[in-house]
């Protein structure tokens, strides 16, 4: 359905799309995945000939999108990043104009009011657009991308500004779509990508990083290694001493001051689950208590996290930046859900988001 | 193309745009009418013509300034650029749609006509030869000002580079006056509106003036989907 090859997008001197390449077959749901300024709404853009790449080809359809523009944008159905919506038109008006301005051929009143029921707007239907709530604009752009049901859709994240309750439904609706559509969207919302796609092409700096399934990007962040998270009362130097002769132990470390002489570990293993059991009697054993022993579960946030910091890594000979990128580390382990939180800054996305 | 005529057509009376345009033209062109006219009892239309001419340069910056400028403003532009037409089609739509607008505001000038052949018959030849002029030096200064919103996100900056260009149109002949009859003297002589404009209004429908305001029409329009499409090297 999409074949990209080795596109390059410049602007000066700053490289936004650093040589990426791959294909998208019919049918599939492929989030594109990247910190912000990553090069995810850049490539967005050039798939759908909004912007021409420096270098590099794009092929939707069997169409090439520079050679053969028409066609290949008669493919694709696009929500950009911010919804392009004429305010002064009400809903009825604007996507009549949509339907109109994509030369589709289909019934125009029933396909119109089909698009509505199915994205949830026909209650707005008459309503100018500038009335409308952010959740309901985000919708109508997504409504007019699926004016004429083009083979490809590309969803520039397109949760963003929704209610939890509209961000389910969202959601349902792309998996929905990808029954009868290929559909390309991107987000930084890890939990979303990772719940609606067969597969993620993970993006920064420009290049493609990572392109897996979320099973297979999970199990290669684990590497082999497991971790537990445990809480043991006792001297610090004694613990790690006694958890350190455990075979099987790759690495300790400690995460919390929970109360006093109480502390928080992460213990990394490789091997089967009897180390477990074997942390509880060496402790036991020594006059240590052990309050809490839990898996810690290795989530795409943390394989996400890992593989930018790692790229950045690569390029970072920067002391003060590698300082940086050890805080982030240890967040990422502190924390039950990093990204979440790290959204709450950003989108305003709540754990309740997380949870619906 | 036609979609993008008919929603620009309605982004104008969604807006309160269209109808300032026409009432201006219908207040100006309603008191020179008088003053010309009724007043003066004079027949000859060619006056309020040559009138309304001062009045259309003026107004027609409110008219162009948000063409392409809004569009980029409000990212719209984004839904033009991909879907499947061709940038020219964008710029036609947007400039027929200004053109009908400005129609409707100079159309009034029938009914002065009208009421003149009551009293008299009126010069029909300097009538339709007025109308061409109106007409056609219209849609160049549209054709301009589209090309100039083309150029920004800014409707303030589009309607103000337009307002100046306008000003520059009209003050022209006087400029004219401080150079010496040179190749650039020639040059500038032969871009003046005014004296292409004039022609009409003394009921010389010539060919060469026609075609000088067409010509300057394809050029912006051309010019104007030269933008469009050079967005997307940006």
């Amino acid at each position: 359905m999409v074949k990209i090859k080795n596109l390059v997008k410049r602007y000066g001197t700053k490289t936004a799309v650093n040589d990426i390449s791959f294909n998208i077959k019919k049918g599939e749901i492929v989030g594109l995945l990247g910190p912000n300024g990553a090069g995810k709404s850049t490539t967005m853009n050039i798939i759908t000939g909004y912007i021409t790449a420096t270098n590099g080809s794009v092929e939707v359809n069997g169409f090439d999108i520079m050679k053969n523009s028409i066609s290949a944008k008669s493919q694709i159905g696009y929500l950009p990043e911010q919804p392009p919506l004429y305010l002064d038109m009400t809903v009825k008006g604007y996507l009549k104009f949509i339907y109109d301005l994509k030369k589709v051929k289909l019934n125009k009143k029933q396909h119109i009011n089909e698009i509505c029921e199915r994205v949830g707007i026909s209650d707005v239907y008459e309503r100018p657009i500038n009335k409308l709530s952010k959740g309901y604009k985000q919708r109508v752009g997504i409504a007019q991308a699926l004016i004429g049901y083009p083979p490809l859709i590309i969803l520039d994240e397109p949760t963003v500004g929704l209610d939890p309750r509209q961000i389910l439904s969202i959601r349902n609706l792309i998996k929905d779509l990808a029954k009868d559509h290929t559909v390309i969207f991107s987000s930084h919302i890890l939990y979303e990508v990772q719940m609606i796609c067969d597969r993620i092409i993970v993006i920064d700096a420009g290049k493609v990083i990572a392109d897996k399934s979320p099973e297979e990007l999970v199990s290669d962040g684990v590497s082999g290694n497991k971790s537990v998270i445990v809480h043991i009362e006792g001297e610090i130097e004694k613990v790690l001493d006694i958890l350190g002769k455990i075979s099987g132990v790759k690495n300790i470390e400690k995460t919390k001051d929970l109360k006093e002489n109480t502390y928080e570990y992460i213990i990394s293993y490789e091997g089967t689950d009897s180390i477990k059991k074997e942390i509880f009697n060496s402790l036991s054993q020594n006059q240590l208590c052990l309050t809490k022993l839990d898996d810690l579960d290795t989530s795409l946030e943390d394989v996400f996290l890992k593989l930018i910091n790692k790229k950045e890594n690569e390029v970072c000979d920067d002391p003060e930046q590698e300082e940086i990128l050890e805080v982030q580390e240890e967040t990422t382990i502190i924390s039950d859900d990093p990204i979440i939180d790290n959204e709450n800054d950003d989108e305003g996305q709540t754990d309740f988001d997380k949870n619906v | 193309m036609l979609a993008i005529l008919k929603r620009e057509l309605s982004a104008y009376f969604n807006s309160i745009i269209g109808y300032i345009f026409i009432a201006v033209i219908y207040l100006f062109g309603g008191l020179f009418f008088w003053v010309t006219s009724i007043y003066s009892g004079n027949a000859d239309l060619g006056g309020v013509f040559a009138n309304i001419m001062m009045i259309v340069e003026l107004i027609i910056p409110i008219l162009t300034m948000r063409m392409i400028s809004e569009d980029f403003k409000l990212k719209t532009d984004q839904a033009l650029l991909t879907a499947p037409i061709r940038p020219i089609s964008i710029a036609l739509g947007k400039y027929f749609s200004a053109v009908i607008v400005y129609l409707m505001g100079i159309s009034v000038t029938l009914a002065y006509a009208v009421v003149v052949s009551f009293f008299t018959t009126p010069d029909w030849i300097t009538v339709l030869g007025s109308y061409i002029g109106i007409l056609t030096m219209g849609m160049a200064l549209i054709s301009i000002g589209m090309f100039i919103s083309s150029l920004t996100e800014s409707q303030i900056v589009a309607a103000a580079v337009t307002y100046a260009v306008s000003i520059f149109i009209i003050l022209m002949d006087g400029i004219l006056g401080f150079f010496k009859k040179s190749f650039l003297y020639n040059f500038l002589s032969y871009l003046s509106f005014s004296k292409h404009y004039k022609n009409f209004t003394l009921g010389i429908v010539n060919m060469e003036n026609i075609v000088f305001f067409l010509t300057i029409c394809v050029f912006f329009i051309f010019l104007t989907s030269y933008m469009l499409e050079k967005r997307k090297w940006n």
